[in-house]
């Protein structure tokens, strides 16, 4: 068991360092680096000394070997320093952090309605299978995997400001201040993101559903005369959550993608904001600190599920 | 000289397999429209799109870049999809919009799944060290969802339809490197492979012949399902100011202005080309199904 949790932890390390590698070689293969971008402006159109060019990279120290750099930026992240904005010329690590809490906050709350929605619907529809509740909820999963989400949040906005003149608040409420507002804020997006969610979810749980009637101590369950109720909430639910739980954790990097299109209709200020306005000055370090960070998460997060996997399915460890 | 004749029968027979073949295809077409009347109707969607793409010059009643109605005009006979904030023709815009999504998705999976077939094969013939640092690589990759992935190409490169392809590309191409390597090692333990490496084949007869083929179905699969991935990235970048240049008229860039400042002016604007990537994007995923459960049957009915 241990054994298990320790190479697991051990293949996190590798695979963590990796993405800090790729993260910071893909701002470094840039042809013409960011004192380029800095100096010339967002159109290029500025014109350069070469005096100029020189002493900014050496400033930001982009004269010195890729390898030092990269130790460099290495050291920062892990002591919590990710640099400066190019941009804004300040330190960004403290709003990043702010930002990315509001933005997990939204995930969490979109995942936790997809969940509570999706799993009765996949359910029941694998439980009465081929009929007409099966194919409606087929059909709303269907629907749910191809509306993309951006569209939604646009068309709940039109619905609202048309149907009640409503319109998206300013004003954003922090959860500790002021949770009832925040929850007021954040229903919408989350549930706008929770839709696309809750339809891949539905479908999967209702195929690990089918998966597990049909094995052997379902019948035993049926022919000892235990009521319908007991053998699917605790013979069927029980192991055909697993993979459920596995596939929706893994599906929390996708879902932290959405999140950044549906917090710009909705005006949550996230990182999602952050990271556009990041792209749009070349701000790398800003965006090489979001994308970071998001990949911290979703590494995590797989480290905690299959640790988690290991110690509730036995054959995972063994195997 | 018996020999010279089956030989020339032989190649009789295979010269004239024009009616056979058809008529084979289409037994197997109507077969398929019959059993899988979903996946017909993703199919006719695929062929819809392919041929609206095709004729946008001569289907669309306006040039995509002219500005023929004024601002914002509701839909009426003339403009039968309403104009956009500056005036241009919303149906000519959504029928050369196709194009482009068209271009991307397709452009996207050639050249992302062949390549991470070609990169999957070789890993696991290759093994060893090499396999399992790449295995890393794909797994930091994975961390990553494809849209954040596309988003930071997006921030180094400049916009156009190829570095659009190119950061969907760099999105997509680790889970299909995981999926064929999966597939790969499980054919690899087949007893005609088995079989191949005891007559003496070597490595690349046995990839070519036993393994490439059997990975087609996969390959198509895969290629349907992210036609749509590569389709709702394109837009998504595009809705998100970042993708395809904005005189391009992108389905997803045409959203932007809709979403933002102008909310109560036009309607039509926020709906047809959501509709449109809607319609697109459930094709491709009806068709994959479908492809999947006739080359999958263990899968059929999930």
């Amino acid at each position: 068991m241990s054994q298990y949790l320790v190479r697991r932890f051990l293949l996190f390390i590798p695979t963590m360092l990796l993405a800090t590698v790729l993260v910071f070689g893909l701002f470094s293969i840039v042809p013409g680096d960011a004192a380029v971008f800095l100096l010339t402006g967002e159109d290029a159109s500025g014109t350069v000394t070469n005096e100029d060019f020189e002493r900014l990279r050496e400033d930001l120290g982009l004269n010195r070997p890729i390898y030092i750099q990269y130790a460099d930026w290495l050291w920062g992240v892990v002591r919590g320093d990710l640099g400066i904005s190019l941009y804004y010329g300040q330190p960004f690590g403290l709003e990043l952090i702010e930002r990315f809490a509001r933005t997990f906050e939204l995930a969490v709350l979109a995942i936790v309605l997809a969940f509570v929605t999706a799993v009765p619907l996949g359910i029941l529809s694998a439980m009465k299978q081929d009929s007409g509740l099966d194919y409606a909820s087929r059909v709303i999963a269907l629907i749910g995997i191809a509306m993309p989400t951006f569209w939604i949040g646009v068309l709940v906005i039109y619905g609202l400001v048309y149907g009640t003149g409503w319109l998206p608040p300013l004003e954003y409420a922090h959860l500790w201040e002021d949770p009832i507002q925040n929850l007021k804020l954040m229903v919408l997006p989350a549930a706008v993101i929770g839709f696309h969610d809750m339809a891949f979810t539905a479908r999967v749980t209702r195929s690990a559903m089918l998966e597990v009637m049909r094995e052997d101590y379902m019948r035993t369950a049926r022919s000892k005369g235990l009521r319908e109720l007991v053998v699917v909430g605790r013979h069927a639910l029980k192991n055909a959550m697993l993979p459920v739980i596995t596939v929706s954790g893994y599906q929390f990097g996708r879902l932290l993608g959405g999140v950044i299109i549906v917090e710009q209709i909705f005006v949550v200020p996230g990182v999602g904001n952050f990271l556009i306005d990041a792209i749009n000055h070349r701000d790398f370090p800003v965006i090489q600190g979001v994308i970071l960070m998001t990949a911290a998460v979703v590494l995590v997060l797989n480290l905690i599920i299959d640790m988690l996997y290991g110690i509730l399915d036995p054959r995972i460890r063994y195997s | 000289m018996i020999d010279q004749t089956t030989e020339q029968a032989t190649i009789a027979r295979e010269e004239l397999p024009a009616p056979g073949m058809t008529s084979r295809a289409w037994t197997g077409l109507t077969r398929f429209c019959r059993t899988k009347p979903l996946g017909a109707i993703g199919g006719l969607i695929v062929v819809m799109l392919v041929l609206v793409a095709a004729l946008a010059p001569v289907l669309s009643p306006y040039d995509p870049r002219s500005t023929p109605a004024l601002p914002w005009e509701a839909p009426n006979s003339t403009f039968i999809l309403g104009a956009d904030y500056v005036g241009r023709d919303v149906l000519s815009r959504l029928l050369y919009g196709a194009r482009i999504s068209l271009y991307v998705g397709m452009g996207s999976v050639l050249v992302g799944i062949t390549a991470s077939f070609i990169i999957g094969v070789a890993l696991t013939y290759i093994g060893g060290i090499v396999d399992t640092v790449s295995q890393r690589i794909v797994d930091a990759l994975m961390s990553l969802p494809g849209l954040l992935i596309a988003l930071a190409i997006m921030a180094v490169v400049t916009p156009s339809l190829n570095t659009v392809i190119l950061a969907i590309v760099i999105g997509m191409i680790a889970p299909v490197i995981r999926t064929v390597r999966s597939q790969v090692l499980s054919l690899r333990e087949l007893d005609y492979v088995t079989a191949a490496l005891a007559i003496g084949a070597p490595p690349w007869r046995i990839i070519l012949r036993h393994i490439v083929p059997n990975c087609f179905a996969t390959y198509l699969v895969l290629a349907t399902y992210y036609l749509g991935f590569a389709i709702i990235i394109e837009s998504s970048l595009s809705f998100l100011g970042v993708g395809t240049p904005p005189d391009q008229p992108s389905w997803g860039g045409m959203l932007v202005r809709a979403a933002s400042a102008h909310v109560k002016s036009g309607p039509w604007l926020a709906i047809f080309p959501g509709l449109a990537i809607f319609i697109v994007v459930m094709g491709f995923n009806l068709l994959g199904d479908a492809l999947r459960d006739v080359f999958d049957p263990r899968l059929r009915g999930r």
